[in-house]
């Protein structure tokens, strides 16, 4: 979002006369550039930057329309069981067993690449993840006895759902969404490096590393540049969601509170 | 009453958490000498069970012991350079512990025979052959159905009280002196409840078996003990025959609890119930912790802790205003 | 001076008006086990409740005893429409409710309500206590948010012996039994005619249980309430109950008024029950003839052909292998399922 306002330069510019130059700390590079550019003389770090914005949206993109559909699904599979869960179930197993890498390079020829695909794409293919761990929270919180008096009490079935399952669904979802948005990245710049991503014309990691791995030993950092960001972005987003997983859980903060008070010597003799 | 197996003195255990250390068990002494039967009763937030997992050596973070010490036979369990390695050759050896929940204490991927024979082989060196042989006859000591068969069921296979004559069977194992049973019966029904009892009482006869049983059940405790000890708010409000602190109940806790059971054989007008709750063991009262909820309570209560006193032989109290015997 | 006094003269029963308020009669229900087969059906069987009738009368309190695999909280939750019986009948007022179902049977959970053996596990842990017991008249339309019900839970809390700034409060920041009046409280919002206790006190310390069931009592003496009361305690249902039923792997074996039941048991199971209740007095302990019964509660995949009870029992003779007995009358107020008594 704040690409503009923040890249130096313009990633489409080209700029021929500057063409192929390192990052700015090797011998011929300037800080003009400061982390080089490619075959065309577009500015490498700019290019990150509005690549990011890429990276970014897909993600975004992504969680909210397969997060909304497969926790929708996990919901009604859980929530009525029987059949309607038999057959839900049936649908994600197939479709988990669907290689993915094919439905992409059929969208892609069917309706060209482009951002929209790859959003389809990596929706179709991520969906059922979110199904099944709604499904399974769903399935332990029916049982429990407050789900049971909302229901004895008169409740309908959408007020059951909305009011008292789906709160603990935040927590698990959260993580899932965290993990979920790194792969994605990840899955997209994969996807455009292969072409069957964005248009050639857009700005995506995964694209830098395909046109820069023909020179990939004159011009290093047209690969190397990109594949540090994709890596950059997708263990910090990782780390976030240890770090979730780590304070949602109360027991293992005590116990370490615990630790450190006894060694301090906490007794009562006497 | 013989010599004293088990001396707990002045135990003291904490539980540090965030909100606070919670002092679960305060000051508690009290002993156990051969072949007696001792109960200690209380409800949840007394201390009770975590007395009994003190003794064992179970304490694990956020908890630890902070003071006193658990001695058996003399030797420390506790303190000492050689405590540790005490503790474990005691455990499960000479005094061994049977829990509430059945269902959770069994390790449902093992055979029953697996963890029967587990105990004698790691305590005792038994060959694989002899602690079969040794699991068979703690079977039939617990007069278990075809025990041959269970030797190669699994936990699942076996209904509530079957299992808990596993567990009890696995305690016996190794022949132990001291026997300590955490509401054993709790989790099972009514008849299945009054056979596991008779067991017990049987085989502490024809064992010599000490038994402390902690529970809340009032009335499993008239069945089985020969002394009891009252805890409330972390400490021992009373400790006594059993006949006698049923009958004539000293601290008005043991006669409130006795007034707001319910029984089989009576009608009650109306239960007499205790008002208020248990206190906070993050910060307890400085006085009597029953002082708040007492009926007969003074400004003495309230200021001052009152420590266990003899009232009569084998008989204490910690109270300032005990009930006597008319 | 001994404590537990009792009452120096026994209590008298009080009569319920002989009106009854529900209905029960050949209630069967029997729940299918492990995975269906091919073409959905299930091959194992678990009869959890065969062919039970009784009434119960309004503005008395049923006791419905029964150790594990009774039956009694199956029947319980059958009542309330919970669960759909394979065979028989339920009515409620005199209406047959065993077909409701969607709206109506929405409509009927307001004249009986439940409430549950757990306190902890029964009261959303996201809810305060406001919303949580404001939430049957918010979905009912009584009320359009649970604030604007503010002022009746107040007052349904303070029936419920909780104090008023106990509504802004959420369940953990209290006891079992403070969380359990929150539910009872909830469990009278809608006033109720019939309520199902399942189990109230036995998640309970001892000196809270006395408290929650003097409320019971209470709250039943000031609303004409009618209670089922499902229990495995004999003596929290002694002291609760007018009448009693005594359930055992699935049936009634027998029911009859309270002091009939405790002091001139007929079924042998009931007589064995009894005996086995440890009683809070170590002279009468040790002195007590115990009937101490030997084998499992039966299978009730496999129930076996006639009397359930045939395989622990003490009196059993040729014909309890054979013929299931009938629930008949030996009074008035006293029917018992027994080829022998």
């Amino acid at each position: 979002m704040f690409a503009p306002l923040v890249a130096p330069h313009d990633p489409r510019q080209q700029d021929l006369v500057n063409r192929v130059q390192p990052p700015a700390w090797s011998d011929g590079g300037d800080w003009s550039f400061p982390l080089g550019t490619d075959g065309l003389g577009r500015d490498v770090l700019s290019r990150l930057i509005y690549g990011a914005r890429v990276s970014i949206f897909v993600g975004l993109a992504v969680l909210v329309v397969a997060g909304l559909a497969g926790v929708l699904l996990g919901l009604l599979a859980g929530y009525r069981g029987g059949r309607t869960d038999r057959v839900i179930m049936r649908i994600v197993d197939t479709q988990v067993a669907f290689p993915g890498l094919l439905i992409a390079i059929l969208m892609a020829s069917l309706i060209g690449p482009s951002i929209r695909t790859v959003v389809i794409v990596l929706a179709i293919n991520g969906w059922m993840i979110y199904a099944r761990m709604t499904r399974g929270v769903v399935l332990s919180v029916k049982e429990t006895d407050y789900v049971e008096a909302a229901e004895i009490i008169g409740c309908k079935a959408r007020r059951v759902m909305w009011r008292h399952i789906l709160p603990n669904l935040a927590a698990p979802i959260t993580t899932l969404a965290v993990i979920e948005f790194a792969r994605i990245v990840l899955a997209e710049a994969a996807l455009s490096f292969l072409g069957v991503g964005v248009k050639r014309t857009d700005i995506s990691w995964g694209l830098d590393v395909a046109s820069g791995q023909d020179q990939i030993f004159n011009s290093w950092w047209l690969v190397v540049m990109p594949g540090i960001l994709i890596s950059l972005t997708v263990l910090s987003v990782s780390l976030v969601a240890s770090w979730l997983r780590v304070i949602a859980d109360p027991q293992e903060r005590e116990k370490r509170f615990a630790a450190t008070q006894i060694r301090r010597g906490a007794r009562d003799d006497g | 009453m013989g010599e004293q197996l088990l001396e707990v003195d002045k135990l003291q255990v904490r539980f540090f958490t965030r909100r606070g250390a919670v002092h679960a068990v305060r000051d508690v002494s009290f002993g156990i000498g051969r072949g007696e039967t001792v109960g200690l009763v209380g409800e949840s937030g007394s201390g009770k069970s975590v007395t009994s997992q003190a003794i064992m050596g179970l304490i694990e973070l956020p908890g630890s012991i902070t003071g006193g010490d658990v001695r058996w036979k003399g030797q420390s369990l506790v303190r000492g350079p050689t405590a540790v390695a005490d503790m474990k050759r005691v455990r499960g050896n000479e005094i061994s512990m049977v829990f509430q929940d059945p269902m959770t204490s069994l390790n449902p991927v093992f055979t029953i025979g697996s963890q029967l024979t587990e105990v004698t082989r790691r305590h005792l060196g038994y060959s694989r052959k002899q602690a079969r042989a040794r699991a068979l006859e703690l079977l039939d000591l617990v007069e278990m159905s075809n025990p041959r068969q269970r030797l190669d069921q699994y936990p699942s296979e076996l209904s509530g009280g079957m299992r808990q004559r596993v567990l009890i069977a696995m305690a016996l194992s190794c022949e132990p002196e001291l026997l300590i049973a955490d509401e054993p019966t709790t989790a099972l029904d009514v008849t299945i409840q009054a056979q596991i009892l008779e067991l017990l009482a049987e085989l502490q006869e024809r064992l010599g078996l000490s038994v402390l049983l902690i529970t809340h059940d009032l009335g499993v405790v008239a069945g089985t003990c020969d002394r009891v000890c009252v805890m409330y708010g972390g400490r021992l409000a009373e400790v006594g025959p059993i006949d006698d602190i049923f009958e004539t109940p000293a601290h008005p806790y043991s006669q409130g609890l006795l007034r707001s059971t319910p029984r089989v054989d009576e009608v009650m007008s109306r239960l007499v119930s205790i008002d208020g709750a248990p206190p906070d063991l993050v910060a307890p009262p400085i006085g009597c912790p029953f002082a708040a909820r007492c009926g007969v309570f003074s400004d003495r209560c309230l200021n001052e802790l009152p420590e266990l006193a003899p009232i009569e032989e084998g008989r204490s109290v910690a109270c300032w205003h005990p009930f006597t015997a008319t | 001076m001994p404590a537990g006094t009792p009452s120096p003269q026994p209590d008298p029963v009080i009569p319920g008006s002989s009106e009854p308020i529900v209905e029960v009669e050949h209630l069967t229900i029997r729940f299918p086990v492990g995975r269906p087969g091919l073409w959905g059906r299930h091959q194992k069987v678990v009869h959890a409740v065969e062919d039970v009738s009784f009434t119960i009368n309004k503005g008395e309190t049923l006791g419905l005893v029964g150790e594990s695999g009774s039956g009694k909280t199956t029947t319980g939750r059958a009542i309330l429409r919970r669960i759909d019986p394979v065979r028989g009948t339920i009515r409620f007022r005199g209406q047959d409710i065993t077909q409701r179902s969607g709206e109506s049977l929405r409509h009927l959970r307001r004249h009986m309500q439940l409430v549950f053996q757990d306190p902890y596990a029964s009261l959303n842990p996201r809810m305060t206590v406001l919303k949580l017991v404001a939430e049957p008249l918010v979905v009912h339309g009584i009320y359009n948010s649970a604030d604007e019900a503010r002022e009746p839970v107040l007052e349904l809390l303070e029936q419920c012996g909780l104090s008023a700034d106990t509504a802004d409060r959420y369940p953990h920041a209290f006891s079992g039994g403070q969380r359990q009046r929150v539910g009872i409280a909830r469990a009278l919002a809608l006033r109720p005619e019939f309520i199902v206790a399942d189990e109230p006190v036995s998640a309970l310390d001892v000196s809270v249980r006395a408290q929650v069931v003097n409320l019971l009592q209470d709250l039943q003496a000031q609303g004409g309430l009618t209670y089922l009361f499902i229990a495995h305690d004999l003596s929290v249902v002694r002291h609760i109950s007018n009448r009693v039923a005594i359930m055992y792997a699935g049936q009634i074996v027998e029911i009859a008024d309270r002091d009939s039941i405790y002091d001139r048991p007929l079924h042998p199971y009931t007589e064995a029950l009894l005996s086995s209740v440890p009683v809070p007095n170590p002279r009468l302990q040790r002195d007590r003839r115990r009937i101490v019964l030997s084998g499992e509660v039966p299978n009730t995949m496999e129930p076996p052909v006639g009397c359930r009870f045939a395989s622990r029992c003490p009196l059993v003779e040729a014909q309890c292998h054979v013929e299931m007995p009938p629930l008949s009358p030996r009074s008035e107020t006293h029917d018992v399922a027994c080829w022998v008594r």
